[in-house]
């Protein structure tokens, strides 16, 4: 479970996250949609503690990430992420982008880290990419190598931060089809994204962000259909004209 | 052919000069990537305030002549602290320091040439920093810096041509040698500067291929 | 613990001789950066000729500038040259040794920033109904510039810790040439030395930050 507490976060003089109470369950697919600017990305990043926050806490299965005494690097083997840029580690081929963490972090053997990569590679459907460099591959296929190498870890939950913003529009589906295969296989997920149809699709609950605020939260039919915050009614309409 | 006094002890005696020239340089090139790496990392480490003192000394070694470099340290070693070393250690020494300046500009580039979304991607897999540095940003920076690097190397090598101020007898000083006891100069320049021009050459060429290659993809 | 006494005096009571030869250092770095980059375009021109025996030429000068010691070069030019009769003061070997490896490099720098300009601007250039001469020193030279203008700063800074190897041709009026005549006179040669060295700092950091300034003014997009 993660909880999020009265969460603040400014950068410099500028408050963008502006006291976010939200709690995520086991299973659960929440996706979080609002315009650009709205905080959304930045509370992901919050979450597994690649940013720290001025107030507030958050909490992953009991243990709070910004406290000084939590061992970071051991919470973010819970909390994969996914990046808008898909950040494939260009000197290591498809399977070693894959492996690296699993026998570094986890200290696996070659064989097992091996095994788990080409698992998770052939999850997402590069199984016939694994001595490729990424520099050959679409960024559709980074991006799903990109979710490979995040689940390699085998975590508790998977954020995904517009994972599909950066990509052509062709390569949007390929991507949206992995994430979508994941959530019906029950994993927890946030996920960040400007793809309302995939939100109504996939989500249990949708979030609605605007400036730093949480204006509502509730199944995607609520939320689409019969919004009660105006701000949400009008982003919706805007989206889906 | 055309005539020359040139016998086989002094082609042995060249020889010896440039084999002087090639150890001299192998010594500054390792400790001085060595030590050129250390500082490097030190100073995108800390940030530029903590770094300055470090940055400063290296950037005296880039601004004054090299042949001033070696006749201050021979001067303060001997006539100063009066330890009396060998010229070959002065040399080496103050080789290796003009070799680290030079190589920690190239790691302190190459380091901040990997983007800061690849690294944060390492972090968030749970890599340490130590396993980050290691695994993700060395090897990126390794093909930033190697082209680079390797141009560095042939210039250290050139520049060791220099060190016979402080009684080291590399290749140019051997050749300079030859030059007043049998007045050929335009022939054993020729020699002197084809043996230069035979290690570098091909390197250089190498470093460029390198730099091509790596910048496509 | 030190035997050794710094007569720090000694050296400034020189400081006004010292100055006359970093004067004559300058100057020569000057006048062979000048003469360098007017011969770097020339050798770039042979090189984009398409003629084999100018590009043949162009490429032989770079890659001997680039890959023999500096000190070689003036070498050649003050014995290699006198082997022909033709005999070279000490200033005119020091000036031609160091404009032969400043024309080699800068060759080679102008020959890089030329390929770092894609061809699609000097087509659009030449879509909007400009000449090929124009296209090229209105949309080309000026970004060639840019990209070249680092380079060359640092081209500038080695032609003046260049010319200390003066000495090696018996160069005497530049300041390492006139420190080592002191030097000889009064055998300070820490103080001697570390005053070179402290001059030498500040003409290469004014040359850095005086083209600084100049970038910042000419290189604002």
């Amino acid at each position: 479970m993660i909880e999020i507490e009265n969460v603040r976060k400014s950068f410099g003089s500028l408050e963008v996250l502006k006291g976010i109470d939200l709690t995520v369950n086991k299973g659960e697919v929440l996706t979080i949609i609002g315009g650009s600017g709205s905080g959304k990305s930045t509370l992901l990043t919050c979450i597994n503690g690649l940013e720290p926050i001025n107030s507030g806490r958050i909490v992953v299965d009991g243990t709070e990430v910004h406290a000084k005494s939590t061992d970071l690097n051991k919470l973010r083997r819970k909390l994969g992420i996914v990046f808008q840029q898909w950040n494939a580690f260009p000197h290591l081929t498809v399977l070693e982008n894959v492996m690296l963490a699993p026998r570094k972090v986890l200290g696996l053997s070659k064989a097992e880290a091996e095994a788990i990569a080409v698992k998770q590679l052939t999850h997402v459907g590069l199984a016939d990419k694994l001595g490729v460099y990424p520099s050959r591959l679409s960024g559709g296929q980074q991006q799903r190598m990109a979710i490979a190498r995040a689940l390699a870890m085998s975590p508790d939950y998977m954020l995904f931060d517009e994972v599909t913003s950066a990509l052509d529009p062709q390569l949007v589906g390929e991507v949206l089809d992995t994430l979508r295969m994941l959530a019906s296989e029950g994993m927890t997920m946030i996920c960040v994204t400007h793809e309302m149809k995939f939100a109504r699709e996939v989500s249990d609950r949708v979030a609605f962000f605007s400036k730093g605020v949480m204006a509502e939260i509730g199944v995607p039919q609520q939320i689409f259909e019969a919004p009660r915050n105006p701000e949400t009614a009008a982003f919706v309409k805007l989206t889906q004209a | 052919m055309f005539e020359t006094a040139l016998t086989s002890s002094d082609l042995l005696f060249l020889a010896q000069g440039a084999g002087m020239t090639l150890i001299v340089t192998a010594i500054a090139v390792i400790l001085g990537t060595i030590l050129g790496v250390v500082f490097g990392i030190f100073r995108f480490q800390v940030g530029p305030w903590w770094a300055a003192p470090v940055t400063f000394v290296l950037d005296i070694f880039r601004s004054i002549p090299l042949l001033i470099q070696l006749v201050l340290v021979n001067a303060f070693l001997g006539m100063v602290l009066r330890i009396s070393l060998s010229g070959f250690t002065v040399a080496c020494m103050v080789l290796t320091l003009y070799t680290s300046a030079y190589c920690a500009e190239i790691v302190r580039g190459a380091v901040e040439a990997v983007p800061n979304t690849t690294r944060r991607a390492a972090r968030s897999l749970g890599l340490t920093w130590r396993q980050d540095m290691s695994y993700i940003v060395l090897p990126l920076a390794t093909r930033v810096a190697l082209p680079s690097w390797i141009g560095l190397a042939l210039g250290v090598m050139k520049d060791s041509a220099l060190v016979y101020i402080v009684q080291v007898t590399e290749l140019l000083k051997s050749t300079q040698i030859l030059i007043t006891r049998l007045q050929e100069p335009l022939f054993l320049l020729l020699i002197c500067g084809a043996f230069y021009f035979i290690i570098s050459f091909p390197i250089a060429r190498f470093g460029g291929y390198l730099e091509k290659r790596w910048s496509n993809d | 613990m030190f035997s050794y006494t710094f007569q720090w005096k000694q050296a400034f009571a020189r400081l006004p001789v010292m100055l006359e030869g970093a004067v004559v250092t300058i100057e020569i770095a000057l006048l062979s950066m000048l003469i360098g980059i007017a011969l770097a375009v020339l050798l770039t021109g042979f090189r984009l000729s398409g003629n084999r025996v100018l590009s043949g030429i162009a490429a032989t000068w770079v890659e001997i500038a680039r890959n023999t010691p500096a000190l070689f070069q003036i070498y050649m030019a003050h014995f290699g040259l006198g082997s022909f009769g033709l005999h070279l003061s000490p200033y005119t070997s020091l000036l031609l040794g160091i404009t032969f490896n400043n024309a080699g490099y800068l060759a080679e720098n102008f020959r890089g920033a030329l390929k770092a300009i894609p061809d699609t601007q000097t087509r659009a250039a030449r879509s909007l109904g400009m000449t090929p001469v124009r296209a090229f020193g209105h949309v080309v030279l000026p970004q060639m510039l840019r990209i070249a203008f680092l380079p060359m700063t640092n081209q500038m800074v080695w032609a003046i810790l260049m010319t200390s190897l003066g000495i090696t041709v018996g160069m005497n009026t530049d300041l390492y040439g006139v420190t080592q005549d002191l030097n000889a006179l009064t055998f300070r040669t820490f103080e001697l030395f570390a005053l070179a060295a402290v001059i030498f700092y500040l003409i290469t950091k004014t040359v850095q930050i005086g083209a600084r300034l100049v970038a910042a003014r000419l290189f604002r997009y």
